[in-house]
């Protein structure tokens, strides 16, 4: 047998490790060892590609491999769980960038020597669609780390002639495309590497200006969205070597991208189109001007605490604010005092609580919460009605009536917690600003609700205590 | 390289299937895995370090492609250490109700 055929054929065992991998990821108890096996399908990938080389740069390959470990490792260590969001994000870009960077250097090695004229196309139409979707994921990954880590404003970025400029640089991407992909390199000469080089460019810019006109609150998606991006840009690498490991593994996590993205719009209620082109905060803002009505009914955590005490069922709706106020550890001890105390406690989370698609579920699970307590809206909405207390900690837009009630809201169709159902719903709040997405809350105004203003995590702290005497 | 009409329909054919693969694969994964499958993944699309490594194994490739390459890989290697080892401390805490206060 051939070398080629033999590395083909383990080529096809990393593939299957990566698939295995992923379906051991669709339970609690066997995902671990799936990422296990998904790491050996990409140690196997690494060792096959490296007996494929015909020269191998010791020293760049070590540069380049010891600088990605470091890196790789204290960062993977260092991230605190509520950061977890802002380095997926930056992670996904990394990925873009290094297809990208494939992409231009096959594109370098290439452009001197004549393709022949039926392959040309195919590999041409590759090494584009690889720098522009690269291009494209790395700067708009930045633009996202930029938001999620509070670097750059939460607020959608608007101005006068935005879907002008993006319709522009479209065209020109279609237009240098279609140009691009119909020579042969070596007859396009130099003028080729000035458009390779202006892809590149457009790609980025398109990939900036898309971001930056989302919302704070709809970051979940895009990085779901440049998630998917990240592996298709590796795809198309894989379209320009002819590796099929490259075109699996890639697909694998564009798939997996564009489901979650598909998911967290379902939660939103919206479409992809109207999360990527309607600036959402910044409409809510100028909408919302009548705001809801009322008196808000704050308690002291003594008079939360006697709710609790008499509780028989309590559940307990996280949102980005628990993350913020790092107030986990204490939900944690709460729910064992209820738990201890005869209450049954649950844990909802809604698909788009926090900053990326199941962000509670990591914190809680790193608070020692069992899997089997965080459940879903559609496990504690039916039963809401029977519910003694619901706590809300730090979430605002999923728990917002005004999705049922208000055709009006922005909110308007949202599936939601039905917090307000609950006998008794306690906010647990800094103040009575609106939340991520900017829309007011009827909630925090309604007959059972009770406002328990302060930081999250001191005030479960108190809360803690006062179960403690 | 040498492609014929056959290996690039063969290309798209794996792509296409393993499109479909990955959409039965991801649908399963439940809610509560969604932030380790996403890092995960992320550590899968540094597949592309395989593209990395074969463009520095090009026989006589100049500075530039040298460059490019190395960057590549260290990129491509971030993601993919960073992203399972970041998996792996994830999913080390998803712990079921019977095996509770084990190995923190």
């Amino acid at each position: 047998m051939n070398a080629e055929l033999i590395r083909g054929i383990l080529y096809i065992g990393a593939a299957i490790l990566f698939v295995v991998g992923l379906k051991m990821l669709s339970s609690a108890a066997t995902a671990r060892k799936g990422n296990l096996i998904s790491s050996m399908g990409m140690l196997l990938a690494i060792v096959i590609t490296l007996t494929a080389m015909k020269s191998i740069p010791v020293i760049w390959i070590l540069v380049g491999a010891g600088i990605g470990v470091v890196v790789g490792c204290v960062s993977a260590r260092l991230v605190q769980m509520t950061s977890i969001p802002q380095m997926v994000g930056l992670f996904n870009g990394f990925g873009g960038l290094a297809s990208l960077l494939v992409g231009w250097s096959e594109f370098h090695s290439n452009w001197a020597i004549a393709l022949p004229v039926d392959m040309a196309l195919f590999t041409m139409v590759a090494i584009y669609l690889t720098v522009l979707i690269g291009g494209v994921t790395f700067s708009g990954s930045l633009i996202a780390y930029g938001k999620l880590a509070g670097v750059l404003t939460g607020k959608p970025i608007r101005y006068k002639g935005q879907n002008l400029v993006n319709s522009g640089i479209l065209v020109a991407i279609v237009g240098i495309g279609i140009f691009f992909c119909r020579q042969t390199l070596a007859a396009g000469g130099p003028g080729m590497y000035v458009l390779l080089l202006l892809t590149v460019a457009l790609a980025m810019a398109l990939g900036v200006l898309s971001t930056i006109s989302i919302g704070g609150a709809d970051m979940p998606v895009v990085i779901c969205l440049l998630n998917s991006y990240s592996g298709l840009a590796a795809c198309a690498a894989g379209f320009i070597i002819s590796n099929n490991v490259l075109i699996v593994s890639g697909s694998l996590v564009g798939a997996s991208g564009l489901i979650l993205t598909n998911i967290m719009c379902k939660a939103m209620n919206r479409s992809l189109s109207n999360v990527l082109f309607s600036g959402f905060g910044a409409v809510a803002d100028t909408d919302q001007a009548a705001g809801y009505q009322g008196e808000a009914k704050p308690v002291s955590s003594q008079d939360a605490y006697l709710i609790l005490e008499a509780a028989s069922s309590v559940v307990f709706v996280p949102g980005y604010g628990m993350a913020a106020a790092q107030a986990q550890h204490g939900v944690r001890e709460l729910g064992e005092m209820l738990e201890a105390n005869g209450a049954d406690v649950k844990y909802c989370i809604h698909p788009v609580a926090g900053r990326m698609p199941g962000h509670m579920n990591v914190l809680l699970a790193e608070a020692n919460v069992p899997y089997e307590m965080l459940v879903e809206p559609q496990d504690v909405n039916p039963t809401m009605e029977m519910t003694d207390v619901a706590i809300v900690i730090g979430a605002n837009d999923v728990v917002n009536p005004a999705a049922r009630e208000d055709e009006k809201s922005p909110l308007w169709g949202m599936p939601i917690i039905d917090v307000d159902r609950a006998r008794t719903c306690i906010v647990l709040k800094r103040s009575m600003n609106p939340g991520f997405a900017g829309v007011d809350n009827p909630l925090f105004f309604k007959d059972n609700t009770r406002m328990l203003f302060g930081d999250a995590k001191a005030t479960i702290g108190e809360l803690v205590s006062e179960f403690k005497s | 390289m040498n492609l014929t009409p056959q290996t690039m329909s063969l290309l798209f054919f794996v792509f296409i299937l393993a499109m479909l693969l990955g959409v039965e694969l991801i649908k399963k994964v439940p809610s509560q895995l969604h932030t380790p499958l996403m890092s995960g993944s992320n550590a899968i699309s540094g597949i592309t370090i395989v593209g990395a490594l074969l463009a520095l194994g090009h026989e006589g490739s100049g500075l530039v492609v040298t460059i490019l390459g190395t960057l590549a890989v260290a990129l491509a290697m971030i993601n993919v250490v960073g992203g399972y080892l970041v998996t792996d401390r994830m999913l080390k805490m998803f712990k079921s109700k019977d095996k509770k206060g084990g190995a923190a």
